[in-house]
């Protein structure tokens, strides 16, 4: 599988630059992969690339858009667990682009 | 002799082939999903303990600990670790793994 | 996780799925490609029921610690679940007096069925996929 260099630091990622092993994840390679797919980070998308990391901790998965919007809005408040209000922070999709910035594998059933 | 079972006794027989053919003195090491055959409360847990008289009986603890059952484990029988897995393999002229 | 979910528009016909499983955890792969394919239904909205028998209901077991077999922990997954709207978990009342467990011993609440009430679950499905 490819490697890529971050922060002069090797670390594998698929053929679709999600990382390998998560637990090499840091705010290097969440930085990097934010550059990856043109997200600007901001203290807004890092509450929900936090909230990922915590909801695959506890989980071991990365939830479809319809559960995290929900578990979103249930800890963070109903402005924040809307489509339109992750949509704007992921404009490709929170699944695909907040799951590859906070390490987490490809998300189950994303095609 | 080694004897090695993988499989659920509560699923294949292989536990059961195993311990009909198993000579008295051999030993016999539960892996994989064979280890639950050696957790209380099973119906497969009489069989262990009558062939625990005439046999030594070994669980493989990681796999305990995967299927939950490190706290059930059956008295008279000796859990190992990988390491202890190589010393069994090492002391016996022989192994058959009753896949 | 899917992106596609955006475009539901609850149109779809809603049919009873059951999931069965019948097999431990991690000798095999069935537990766990199971699991996923539950959580993938359920962005189709049906009527899902995960059932639990014979060598299945270990699968439900609390303090299960896989990082010595070095495969992921997909136990805790079932917690996950309730918040994908499956709850309709059952287990086999008979599979369990066999393996020494109760309800206590489980990481998730569920309903215990007996095997004739299993029957009639069965018989009420449309869609059965088996693991």
């Amino acid at each position: 599988m490819p490697m890529v260099d971050i922060a002069g630091k090797e670390y594998e990622v698929d053929e679709e630059g999600y990382l390998v092993d998560l637990s090499q994840w840091n705010e290097d390679v969440a930085k990097y992969m934010a550059v990856e797919e043109k997200v600007d980070l901001t203290e807004s998308h890092w509450e929900v690339v936090n909230f990922l990391r915590e909801y695959y901790a506890e989980y071991q998965i990365a939830p479809a858009v319809r559960v995290l919007t929900k578990a979103i809005g249930k800890k963070l408040g109903p402005d924040k667990g809307n489509n339109k209000y992750l949509y704007e922070l992921f404009p490709y999709g929170p699944a695909k682009q907040a799951c590859k910035i906070a390490g987490l594998p490809k998300p189950t059933g994303c095609i | 002799m080694l004897h090695i079972v993988n499989k659920s006794a509560t699923e294949r027989g292989s536990l059961d082939s195993c311990l009909a053919m198993a000579k008295s003195g051999s030993a016999v090491l539960l892996i994989e999903d064979a280890v639950y055959a050696a957790t209380t409360g099973s119906t497969a847990a009489a069989k262990i303990q009558a062939a625990a008289a005439g046999l030594k009986v070994y669980a493989l603890g990681p796999d305990l600990a995967a299927r939950g059952m490190t706290g059930r484990v059956l008295d008279g029988v000796n859990v190992v670790d990988y390491s202890g897995f190589v010393d069994l393999v090492a002391e016996h002229k022989a192994c058959q793994s009753w896949l | 996780m899917s992106d596609m979910d955006m475009e539901d528009d609850g149109a779809g016909v809603v049919k009873k799925f059951m999931f069965l499983n019948r097999k431990a955890p991690h000798g095999t792969v069935y537990a766990l490609e199971g699991l996923e394919v539950v959580l993938i239904t359920a962005a189709f909205d049906q009527d899902v029921s995960m059932v639990f028998t014979d060598d299945g209901v270990y699968q439900l077991l609390k303090g299960i610690d896989s990082k010595g077999i070095e495969v992921k922990d997909f136990s805790k997954t079932y917690r996950a679940l309730e918040g994908y709207d499956i709850e309709k978990l059952y287990v086999d009342q008979a599979s369990m007096d066999a393996r020494g467990l109760t309800e206590d011993d489980l990481i998730v609440d569920v309903t215990v069925l007996y095997v004739s009430e299993m029957a009639n679950l069965m018989d009420e499905q449309d869609v059965v996929i088996s693991f």
